[in-house]
């Protein structure tokens, strides 16, 4: 047997984990975390023993799954660099985050359902990345939509995680349209869903004016999954889920799928579907970074900056540079899943508080959250020699070559991202404690716990200490994996696969210092927007009060706060809108066909009924009558004739 | 005068639809029995002059079986009706309604 096979184990053991915990363990919390951790922790180990043996060429096992005429579906595993970096992203982030989960909900009544709901995410994932065809790849997109449905409602008895969760599973299936009808064209123009195939056909030239509709649609999926505008309304409200969800859903694994599932089938893209691309990318990273200053809530700061990331990657594989893009999600993925982590042990530590202006002073009483926090904050702002530097100069590299116009958005977003990260930071982590005296009212809050006086009380005197060493040991692995990221040879490995041709660094040295010699604009504009972004939190935000932008940017603070007020316009639009339509059809299901269609075919039978009912007159000799009757008519009939 | 198979069965036929108009218009439980009885006999006796007119005995052999079977049905009817009677104290059939809606 072939290392490959081990692959096979990968993906089907977080299942297992999942059937074995909803079907026999929910009552055992230890049985079903152990359950659950080992199976991705045996998952990430098994990548790495046939990265090891096996190497990262690519290869495809696969079997046939259903064939229909000339439809044949391989259900199969495409192994490459591509899908092997990705495998070890989720594996190797989930098992942190997993771990960290066994410290972070084990007061949760849902202990175990929260368990299997993340194992069978992990299936859907671990799915998402090994399909070697379009259909297997939709099923479990359309695998991990439900899991993340799961995970956001995990505390569905609070209306407002359950809408979240709604609104998350609504909008995707939004995006997911566009995917199937992208799925479609293609299948009808090149009569094969097998990404080998498709890529070896040409299929650009295959499709022909349908290429760049098909391109589009297909994206249209990665708009909805990777929460890009105009789509992107549904990531920050789903932070209403547990934090470690958030950090693995909404930052390392799902909506990075968008990105892995661009890059997967980049070949299709034509080069004005890429401009599209690469324009939804940067406008989604300006507009959520602008968000993300003017937000409140520690963990829809980080939302809104994912968002933002996500952009950036978007952006790089629209200006024909997937492996940037796929690089900035591997260190992201990384400093995110930290950063939310960070968050998380905060939350905790302040009994479900994550109004960063009623934090402060947190560096004293939690030095390992804070500095591990700090590292997230520096890769994520993009301070060299971290991975986050480098992964974002790629980007901007890319954009600086292709199109100066995202190059110079590109740059001012990067500011911008250093100035919310560390407004964040100066707010929560220095300065002193807020604390303590502020009142308490959050009505979310409110609606989830039920001793919420006592609550209250233990907040309004909490005493903040480190969290349990279950919560910080998977910080020091991601912080470590933040610094080192961009370092360790992935820009070769994803540029080896999609430009061969092309030089790529290896070796520490020449890794550190290629961002300079390659593109020296690109990798100082970021740096300088990293200096200004810095200067600007450190003017405002050192020492702060309270925030000072509402008063200096007025109109422009509030709509930042109501985040461009998207909502809203959503509500006022597109569900106005749909109301209207429902309420249309409720009135045709009413009025035409429960009305007119079932209700004629009801009130004919029922006076057809009431008319024969009058013949059965109860009178047995009406009815001899009757029958002799008939008997003289059926001989006039016989005889008379 | 020569009595022939059609005076038989014009007899038959007469005595069959007095049975008949006493089925309809009578309201007596006993004498709607009885008029049924005629009306089994009115059959009887066109079977028995076929069966003498066509030589053949089948007919009579069945009339015979006929008159025991309705031997036994008489006393089957006549026993509801009893029954019916001790129960409802009255053998009109517009006083037995209870089956109509």
């Amino acid at each position: 047997m072939k290392v490959e096979a081990l692959t096979w184990l990968v993906l089907f053991l977080p299942l297992l984990a999942a059937g074995i915990i909803t079907l026999f363990t929910l009552r055992n919390k230890a049985v079903s975390a152990t359950l659950s951790i080992g199976a991705i922790v045996t998952g990430f180990v098994l990548t790495l023993a046939v990265i090891k043996f096996g190497g990262w060429d690519a290869r495809e096992l696969s079997v046939n799954w259903l064939s229909i005429g000339s439809l044949n579906v391989d259900f199969g595993l495409k192994l490459d660099a591509l899908s092997l970096m990705m495998l070890l992203i989720v594996t190797g982030v989930g098992s942190a985050i997993h771990i960290y989960s066994y410290g972070y909900m084990r007061d949760d009544p849902g202990f175990s359902r929260f368990f299997a709901c993340m194992s069978l995410f992990t299936f859907s994932m671990l799915g998402i990345v090994l399909a070697n065809n379009f259909l297997q790849m939709f099923i479990f997109w359309e695998l991990v939509g439900v899991s993340s449905y799961l995970l956001i409602g995990f505390w569905f008895e609070k209306p407002s995680a359950a809408d979240a969760a709604k609104k998350a599973f609504i909008t995707n299936r939004l995006g997911d349209l566009g995917f199937i009808l992208g799925i479609l064209i293609i299948f009808t123009a090149l009569g094969s869903l097998n990404f080998t195939v498709l890529e070896s056909g040409n299929s650009i030239a295959a499709l022909g004016g349908m290429a760049t509709l098909g391109g589009l649609l297909v994206f249209c999926g990665a708009i909805g999954k990777s929460a890009q505008f105009p789509l992107h309304v549904w990531l920050p409200d789903a932070m209403e889920g547990p934090t470690p969800v958030s950090a693995l859903i909404h930052a390392a694994t799902m909506v990075a799928a968008g990105v892995y599932m661009l890059c997967r089938v980049f070949f299709i893209f034509t080069p004005d579907a890429l401009t599209v691309i690469s324009w939804i990318g940067g406008i989604t990273a300006l507009l959520a970074a602008l968000i993300a200053v003017q937000q409140n809530d520690i963990k829809r700061i980080l939302a809104y900056s994912t968002l933002s990331q996500l952009g950036y990657m978007v952006m790089g594989v629209g200006l024909t540079a997937p492996e940037a893009g796929m690089f900035h999600l591997t260190t992201h993925a990384f400093f995110k899943a930290l950063l939310f982590l960070g968050a998380g042990s905060v939350i905790i530590a302040l009994h479900h508080e994550q109004d960063i202006w009623k934090m402060g002073g947190l560096r004293k009483k939690m030095p390992v959250t804070f500095w591990t926090f700090m590292v997230g904050t520096l890769a994520l702002a993009g301070v060299w020699p971290l991975s986050g530097f480098f992964s974002k100069d790629a980007i901007l590299a890319a954009a600086h070559e292709n199109n100066l116009l995202l190059f110079i958005l590109g740059v001012a977003v990067a500011a911008l991202t250093t100035f919310y990260m560390f407004r964040l930071v100066f707010v929560a982590f220095l300065g002193d404690r807020r604390t303590g005296v502020a009142p308490v009212s959050d009505s979310k809050e409110a609606a989830q716990a039920g001793d919420e006086s006592m609550r209250q009380a233990r907040r309004l005197s909490y005493e903040p200490h480190e969290s349990p060493g279950v919560v910080i040991w998977p910080l020091r692995i991601l912080a470590v994996a933040s610094v080192v990221g961009g370092v360790i040879g992935i820009e070769a490995l994803f540029g080896g696969m999609f430009k061969p041709d092309a030089a790529h660094p290896h070796g520490l040295l020449a890794q550190l210092v290629y961002p300079f010699q390659h593109a020296p604009v690109a990798a100082l504009s970021g740096l300088a927007a990293f200096a200004v972004g810095l200067f600007a939190a450190w003017k405002l935000y050192a020492n702060a009060k309270t925030d000072p932008l509402p008063d200096k940017l007025g109109a422009l603070s509030r709509a930042m706060a109501n985040r461009f007020y998207f909502d809203e316009i959503y509500e006022a639009t597109v569900i106005r809108i749909h109301d209207a339509i429902a309420a249309i059809a409720d009135w045709i299901d009413r009025w035409i066909i429960e009305g007119f269609c079932i209700g004629l075919v009801r009130g004919g039978t029922d006076l057809t009924g009431r008319a024969l009912r009058l013949v059965q007159t109860g009178n047995l000799q009406t009815y001899a009558f009757l029958f002799v009757l008939g008997v003289a008519v059926v001989l006039w009939f016989v005889l008379g004739k | 005068m020569n009595v022939g198979l059609e005076h038989y069965l014009v007899v038959s036929a007469l005595l069959f639809a007095l049975g008949l108009l006493g089925v309809i218009t009578r309201r007596n439980l006993l004498v709607l029995y009885m008029s049924l009885e005629l009306m089994l006999n009115s059959a009887n006796l066109a079977l028995v002059s076929f069966s003498r007119f066509n030589d053949n005995l089948n007919g009579q052999v069945m009339v015979f079986f006929i008159i025991t079977v309705a031997a036994a049905e008489v006393a089957v009817g006549l026993a509801l009706i009893v029954a019916l009677y001790r129960k409802r104290q009255t053998a009109h059939v517009e006083d037995l309604t209870s089956m109509k809606l």
